[in-house]
């Protein structure tokens, strides 16, 4: 217990420091590269992973394949892949991205074609019915109706990426993962525990982010239990 | 108006959902598709908004083809109800029945206006229109499922089993606002139903469809009941089709006699006299009181000293068919109903077996009426008499 209040006051201390709010190598700094790692790393995710699933979700064709890639990508070692990269194309930030974008592709692309190929099958009978063309189809009514789904799978993926993201510090490149790679070496555990809580801080902004969205843009007509009138 | 020329649909595992159909479907009239699952009814009523598409054959809408149409500008143009509703949940009720005049371009304030419009022409109240789908009763979403394909005032409406997914009570009532509404707005609806009864009461022509998608017969409700065309028909129409023909029958043709019919006033040796082994008694403004068995009768006195046993149902002569006098004459203690008037007097009486006088009287009537017909040739066009052929 003792131990535990006492790493609290060591974190206190060191987020409170000045010397880590200003400067290079500080923490906003880092956060800022951190930021630019995980965001980049999600924006490709989300433009592969919702581009396929809805397309697969919408046609039904593919759909073997999706469940496929997905297991497979999920199978690989995120740091395995980073250090696999980074021997094949050298040190840079491509392949902290590459790997990045392929843990947070399979969440997103599951969940996006999970949830177009839930809507029911009436629904969307109605929808051709009564004379929406197939882009129709998928824009007001597909995607309405997996939203739900879809802010799942994004918001599982940035948690990872925000959390994953760390190991953009072994090869050098900076964020929050300096901290704790850098503390290690040293022996220096303020500054790793320092490290840790703000990665965890940041990932549960990112969840509250997520809770926020989901309120404003998921319609309230998928939201509401059914109740009789 | 919607015609079906050599139509046929077949599906690549060798199934035939509808074979060598021809068919042509008046304006302004409810055609009904009956018949059992696996019949074609369905695939039938979705080749005419192109849900499906033929194999061979030709569907034209007022004279064109329809595949020379763009299928979403076709159907934007053409109603569509089906079975549960198919409501978009993530829309309020309103914008769910503005959808058609939204994708056809109307701005939004017009296209809830219009909807707003439609939600009361359907009998829902105004404050309904916020709601979700999920927040109303299968019922209620029916009905905004019809206000949805009235949404840009189709001349065509087409509906798959619409009031199948909803309880007896609330399926009577769906049907009988539906037929209301037709009354007002006259459109050509197609209508598919695997209910007989459903089909007799809403359509005034009924196609019969049997197993392997071929048309058994195309007719009137009343044609179909008193001549069906084979034994399938008549199958499928039901042990009960001559009970149900009496409902075509209006009962001011129901023959009646006011021989047992005396007045509180008269003496019990009247009804002696009258040698009817009841005797209705009638007040001095002809409104029934009751029954009175002539051989309990009193010994003297009137029929007011009498002991009446209750009326039952009486039927109207103008509002009710046959179908309503025999009910009449069968839930009244002395087996004979009793037919009134606007007012509620009585015009006389007939039992069970002098109401089946009129079906007699109507097949005699429909028989000279085929034989004219005859005479005249066979030039007469397909849709209207004649049955189809199986």
């Amino acid at each position: 217990m003792n131990e535990l209040l006492n790493q609290l006051r060591l974190v206190g201390d060191w987020l409170a420091s000045s010397q880590q709010w200003h400067g290079d190598g500080g923490i906003p700094q880092r956060l800022l590269e951190h930021l630019t790692y995980s965001g980049l790393s999600l924006l490709f995710a989300a433009l592969i992973g919702l581009a396929s699933g809805l397309l697969v979700g919408h046609t039904g064709r593919g759909a073997f394949a999706v469940a496929g890639v997905a297991t497979l990508a999920r199978a690989i070692p995120t740091f395995g892949l980073v250090v696999l990269v980074v021997t094949l194309a050298g040190l840079s930030t491509t392949p902290v991205l590459v790997a990045l974008v392929a843990l947070a592709v399979p969440p997103i692309l599951l969940n996006t074609f999970e949830g177009v190929r839930g809507v029911d099958p009436a629904t969307r009978d109605a929808a051709r019915g009564v004379g929406m063309t197939e882009w129709q189809v998928l824009v007001r009514v597909e995607v309405p109706m997996a939203l739900p789904l879809i802010l799942l799978g994004l918001r599982i993926a940035a948690i990872q990426v925000v959390a994953t993201a760390t190991v953009a510090a072994y090869p050098g490149l900076g964020g929050l993962g300096r901290f704790i790679v850098d503390g290690l070496s040293r022996n220096d555990y303020e500054l790793v525990i320092g490290g840790s809580t703000l990665v965890v801080v940041l990932a549960l902004l990112v969840q509250i982010g997520f809770t926020a969205l989901r309120r404003a843009i998921v319609s309230p007509g998928l939201r509401v239990a059914a109740f009789t009138s | 108006m919607i015609r079906f020329h050599a139509v046929s649909k077949n599906y690549p595992n060798g199934t035939t959902a509808v074979d060598e159909l021809s068919l042509e479907l008046a304006e302004g009239g409810i055609t009904v598709l009956v018949g059992p699952s696996g019949c074609g009814k369905t695939t039938t009523l979705r080749m005419i908004n192109r849900m499906v598409e033929p194999t061979a054959g030709t569907v034209s809408l007022r004279g064109r083809d329809i595949r020379e149409i763009r299928a979403p500008e076709l159907r934007r143009g053409i109603g569509y109800v089906i079975q549960h509703a198919g409501l978009f949940p993530h829309r309020t009720v309103l914008d769910n029945i503005a959808t058609v005049p939204l994708l056809l371009g109307w701005n939004r304030k017009k296209a809830r206006a219009r909807a707003a419009q439609l939600l009361e022409l359907v009998g829902l109240p105004h404050e309904m229109g916020r709601r979700y789908p999920n927040q109303l009763s299968g019922g209620q979403q029916q009905r905004v499922g019809v206000a949805r394909a009235l949404g840009a005032d189709p001349p065509v409406l087409l509906m798959d089993e619409p009031f199948s997914a909803v309880d007896p009570i609330v399926r009577t009532e769906l049907q009988a606002e539906f037929v209301r509404l037709q009354k007002e707005l006259h459109k050509t609806i197609v209508f598919v139903t695997h209910d007989i009864d459903e089909a007799i009461r809403l359509g005034d022509h009924i196609a019969v469809f049997r197993t392997g998608g071929r048309l058994a017969q195309f007719d009137t409700p009343e044609r179909l009941l008193a001549h069906p065309a084979d034994a399938f028909v008549a199958g499928f129409v039901g042990q009960d089709r001559g009970i149900r023909r009496l409902s075509f029958v209006k009962a001011a043709e129901v023959p009646l006699r006011d021989g047992p019919v005396l007045p509180a006033t008269a003496p019990v040796e009247r009804a002696r006299a009258a040698r009817e082994p009841w005797v209705l008694v009638i007040d001095d403004e002809r409104r029934p009181l009751g029954w009175a068995a002539v051989p309990e009768l009193p010994q003297s006195g009137t029929l007011a000293d009498a002991s009446l046993l209750p009326l039952g149902p009486t039927f109207s002569l103008v509002a009710d068919s046959a179908r309503a006098a025999l009910d009449s004459a069968l839930l009244s203690p002395s087996r004979l109903a009793v037919g009134v008037d606007t007012d509620g007097a009585v015009v006389g009486v007939a039992d069970a077996y002098e109401l089946s006088a009129t079906t007699v009287a109507a097949d005699a009537a429909e028989t000279e009426a085929n034989e004219d017909v005859e005479a005249a040739g066979d030039r007469a066009g397909a849709g209207s008499a004649g049955g189809g052929e199986g």
